[in-house]
């Protein structure tokens, strides 16, 4: 079951810092999106699955982020929390062509 | 079913483990964590059992717990995880040539690498009688299951050997009904954790609950009765008596046969190097077999950590090293506390401190070496081991706390609740850890079902115990009484995370002496573990860094914590505070005219005064910060660092300008320490206060430095904290002018910026390096003063630049801008 993806353009892997994320605004709520240190990128919800917490604001580091409300840290690839923390934080498909990041809304 | 053909080439590495015990099964199990799928891993024990907690085996002779209950592994999780397990058998034979064991039933399995964890056995004393049947050691489930059934055939009993194990056979017998005698050879009890005192104490309770001793008796024979089962215990002055089960605590020996059939090297155990391998590079050995820097451990904790530096190797991951462990000891018999660890006898160039209340059954003594803790011996009230443990092992200089610390932490105390029994009696509804509101069902289900060992997994699954630590001593007594010891065990120095083995004095020395100035280059030089850290390191290696290179470091925003990053502090909704500068806690109709302007035009829902004579405007968009800020930089505010790990605020009181009792202008010179001091970073967040007279009005004997104003100069109090853990100053000195407060400030302050850890506080830290230290630093020597004071003040040029206005002129514009919006 091959979805077509909806790519949107979202802006250029540069304007993300390494080592950190950007937040794009969504009528359903905010989507971070991430540069790991080495210019891997990826998307979730900005949506700790913990407590809420802004993911787009904790520190990222090797491919997860630590959120920054109470420190889980949540896979950025997978979206899961590290154990012994329990959860998952909604993913989003990202490519990134020519420094252009694309990002499909469908889950 | 014999195979025994060599690893065809290109499949896995074949690991063979013999012994299926606790420290084994640790080793796989961290092994399974950092390198899954690497071995075919084939698992020898000869117990009929899968691993299952020894240490559990006493409340299950006592019948608290049954067999089924200690389980750890079961033999699913065996086969879940690809293992092997041959159980009931016994390794007879290592063949190292050709990398292969043997069973004594004809079982072979190759190998290429071999994990001996043999553990070890009950000493038999070398008497007539000792192989006779009713004769047992207290070792595993086949032990305990004999006694059993002789506590139910039988009446009398006698233990021989009054150490930890032989009075919880003791213990346990005597709760199945029998008649017990503890046959002990020393002057008193439990004498390798215990001194005398403390040890008739406890003799006394356990006399109590109807236990009998025999002290300083020496056993000849053990008689044969008609049976053919032993009847009597001789001892060597004449006397007999009678014993239907006599049971053999008196030490154990290291299971050492089988490695040294193979010519492995043993000495009092087989013997090991920092990497758990043995002689040959081959094979390597955990546990209770193991000999290592010349000691063998008989507690769990250090077998756990040899566990953990051992799977490192085995996943070739080739960093981690065992130093060796401090021990602490508990015994394990409901209703009776005793702790111990440390060299607690005292003697030559030592100190004790004695408290003793034998009405009450309470002792204590504390010994002491120099300004260092070096022993604690503890009976009754034991719920502050845990905190003399930490002081001990992390050579805590303890003269400020000399006159208090055998009263202890009272970390009971802080959270409300009675002694140690009573933790057992709470209901699974109450709150034990306040910060993170974890309940007494949480921790207990959680150690229960995810097999949870130590302090610090607990503190990692339930996160109970994680944050202010006053409820330590609580969680410490529920992991004793739910999974048994105490376990907690601690490496002799503490790394600054995961990512590295190096403390946090090791890394700033480093970062000092091979001039690292970024990062990368740090974590390089120091073989960090991770790519780019995590955390918990990379806003210290910043802190650690900007502090040694002020002139010279780019501050990395991407390894600061959020607050620091967005220079306002984040609430739980995941709006900001935004908090403005006002020097000294002084304000005008302009300032507050400007405030109230910009609070309408950003819609501020609320503002509040702060403690820190501040005023906190709540609930501001993230957006919206840059513009607020120009609003205000405009007005002539700065950026109040209520954020950061930074210089906060200077309190102040109205002083000798309003006061009647004011001695000097304390608001003034509230101002001139703020303009002193705003902008700097530190290790943790620092506060000031300065009182106009010793009525302290601006609370000065709570701050990290505070000021109180007499007649003939100033009052220079350091340390103070007003947080979850109340902490009053301690007097650092007098001084006569405004122009040296502010001198002895900055040293002050440098000083703790250069010697303390991240995220320490200045209360802590004064604790720790004691302040006769700080004194000769700051107070004593002049010239160090000076220099301190020097070196502070070139830091703070390039601190001193609002990073409010920064950013509102465009600064990091990415940090406050979506990238993109979708509607
Ligand atoms: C009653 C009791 C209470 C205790 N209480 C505490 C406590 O409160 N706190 C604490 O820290 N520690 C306690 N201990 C000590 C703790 O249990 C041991 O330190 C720990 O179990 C040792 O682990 P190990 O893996 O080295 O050895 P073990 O757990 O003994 O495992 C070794 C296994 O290897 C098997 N074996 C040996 N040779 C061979 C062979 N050739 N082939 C196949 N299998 C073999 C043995 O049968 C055994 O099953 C207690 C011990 C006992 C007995
Ligand atoms: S501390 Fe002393 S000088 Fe300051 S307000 Fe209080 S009484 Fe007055
Ligand atoms: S403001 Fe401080 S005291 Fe109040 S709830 Fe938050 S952390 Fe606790
Ligand atoms: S909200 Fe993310 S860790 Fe609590």
């Amino acid at each position: 079951m091959n979805m077509s993806h909806n790519w949107v353009e979202i802006g250029r892997v540069d304007e993300i810092p390494r080592q950190g994320a950007r937040v794009i605004t969504t009528a359903t709520g905010d989507i971070a999106i991430f540069r790991t240190a080495a210019d891997e990128v990826f998307a979730l919800a900005d949506k700790c699955p913990h407590k809420g917490g802004p993911l787009s604001q904790g520190i990222v580091h090797g491919r997860r982020v630590a959120c920054p409300l109470h420190d889980w840290k949540i896979n950025l690839e997978t979206g899961i929390a590290a154990a012994p923390d329990e959860g998952c934080a909604a993913r989003y498909p990202v490519r990134v062509a020519d420094g252009m990041v694309s990002l499909s809304l469908i889950e | 079913m014999d195979m025994s053909l060599p690893a065809a080439a290109g499949s896995k590495m074949k690991l063979v483990m013999v012994g299926n015990g606790m420290a084994g099964m640790r080793t796989l199990e961290e092994l399974l964590k950092a390198a899954p799928g690497m071995y075919d891993i084939t698992v020898f024990g000869d117990e009929p059992h899968p691993n299952y907690n020894r240490i559990m085996l006493s409340p299950v002779l006592a019948g608290e717990q049954t067999v089924e209950q200690i389980v750890l592994n079961s033999r699913d999780w065996y086969a879940e995880n690809g293992i092997t397990l041959h159980t009931g058998k016994k390794v007879a034979k290592i063949d190292r040539r050709a990398r292969c064991v043997e069973t004594d039933s004809g079982t072979r399995a190759p190998y290429d690498r071999l994990l001996l964890a043999t553990g070890s056995r009950p000493f038999v004393l070398p008497v007539p009688g000792a192989r006779l049947p009713g004769v047992l050691g207290f070792r595993d489930i086949a032990d305990v299951e004999a006694m059993i059934r002789a506590s139910t055939e039988s009446r009398h009993a006698v233990v021989i050997g009054g150490g930890l194990l032989g009075l919880e056979a003791a213990n346990g017998l005597k709760l199945r009904g029998m008649d017990v005698s503890v046959v002990h050879i020393g002057a008193w009890l439990l004498e390798r954790q215990l001194d005398e005192p403390a040890a008739r104490l406890l003799q006394q309770s356990l006399e109590e609950k109807g236990l009998r001793f025999l002290l300083q008796k020496h056993t000849a024979e053990l008689v044969q009765g008609e049976s053919g089962r032993v009847c009597a215990v001789k001892f060597k002055d004449g006397e007999t008596i009678p014993a239907d089960l006599v049971v053999m605590a008196v030490g154990i020996r290291p299971n050492t046969e089988l490695a040294e059939s193979a010519g492995l090297h043993c000495n009092r155990g087989l013997v090991v190097n920092d990497t758990m391998q043995t002689f040959d590079p081959r094979i390597y050995a955990v546990g209770e077999c193991v000999s290592h820097r010349g000691i063998a451990y008989g507690l769990v904790a250090p077998l756990f950590e040899q566990a953990k530096v051992c799977a490192n190797h085995l996943a070739e991951h080739g960093v981690a090293r065992y130093i060796g462990s401090m021990t602490s000891t508990r015994l394990k018999v409901s209703g009776i506390d005793l702790f111990s660890a440390g060299d607690f006898t005292g003697g030559e160039g030592t100190e004790s401190l004695v408290y003793s209340d034998a009405a009450a059954g309470s002792y204590k003594k504390l010994v002491i070496k120099g300004n260092k803790l070096v022993g604690a011996c503890i009976y009754g009230e034991t719920l502050d081991g845990a905190w003399y443990f930490d002081l001990l092992r992390e050579g805590t200089d303890i003269s400020q706390l000399r006159k208090n610390i055998l009263f202890g932490q009272s970390h009971l105390g802080d959270a409300g609740h009675g002694p140690a029994e009573r933790v057992a009696a709470l209901p699974d509804t109450a709150e034990i850890c306040g910060c993170n509101g974890v309940c007494k069902g949480d921790i207990v289900s959680a150690i229960r079902d995810k097999k949870l060992f130590t302090l610090d997994e607990v503190r990692a699954h339930t996160k109970a115990s994680a944050s202010c630590g006053s409820c330590t001593g609580l969680v410490e007594a529920l992991l004793a009484h739910t999974a048994g010891g105490d376990y907690s065990a601690a490496p002799s120095k503490k790394p600054l995370c995961g990512c590295t083995e190096h403390s946090h004095d090791e890394v700033r020395a480093t970062i000092v002496e091979q001039k690292l100035k970024t990062m990368a280059d740090t974590m390089r030089f120091l073989e960090w573990k991770t790519p780019d850290g995590c955390g918990k390191c990379r806003p210290a290696l910043n802190y650690y860094l900007l502090c040694a290179w002020p002139t010279g470091y780019w501050d990395d925003a991407q390894s600061r914590y959020i607050n620091e990053r967005a220079h306002g502090n984040i609430q739980k909704d995941g709006s900001f505070s935004v908090v403005p500068r006002m020097w000294g806690g002084l304000t005008n109709p302009q300032e507050l005219r400007a405030i109230a302007d910009v609070a309408e035009k950003f819609k501020v829902p609320e503002m509040k005064v702060t403690g820190g004579q501040r005023i906190d405007l709540f609930g501001v968009k993230k957006e919206d910060l840059p513009a607020m800020w120009a609003d205000l930089a405009a007005a002539g505010f700065v950026s109040g660092h209520a954020y950061g790990k930074a210089m906060r605020t200077v309190k102040t009181c109205v002083g000798s300008t309003w006061c009647r009792f004011g001695t000097q202008d304390s608001t003034g010179l509230g101002v001139k320490l703020e303009q002193l001091t705003w902008g700097s970073w530190m290790p943790h967040k620092f506060k000031l206060a300065v009182s106009g007279c010793p009525r302290n009005c601006a609370e000065a004997t709570i701050k990290d430095f505070g000021v109180v104003c007499v007649d003939s100069g100033y009052e220079l109090h350091v340390g103070g904290n007003g947080g979850i853990k109340v902490r009053v100053t301690d007097l650092l000195c007098k001084v006569e002018t405004e122009a040296q407060v502010l001198e002895y400030c900055a040293a002050f302050t440098q000083l703790y910026r250069e010697e303390a850890h991240y995220l320490e506080r200045t209360a802590p830290w004064v604790e720790r390096v004691g302040l006769a230290h700080v004194k000769a630093k700051v107070v004593d020597d002049a010239a160090s003063r000076k220099a301190l004071a020097e070196r502070f003040l070139v830091s703070q040029k390039p601190a001193q630049v609002d990073p409010w206005k920064a950013r509102a002129e465009g600064e990091a514009r990415h940090e406050f801008t979506p990238i993109a919006a979708f509607v």
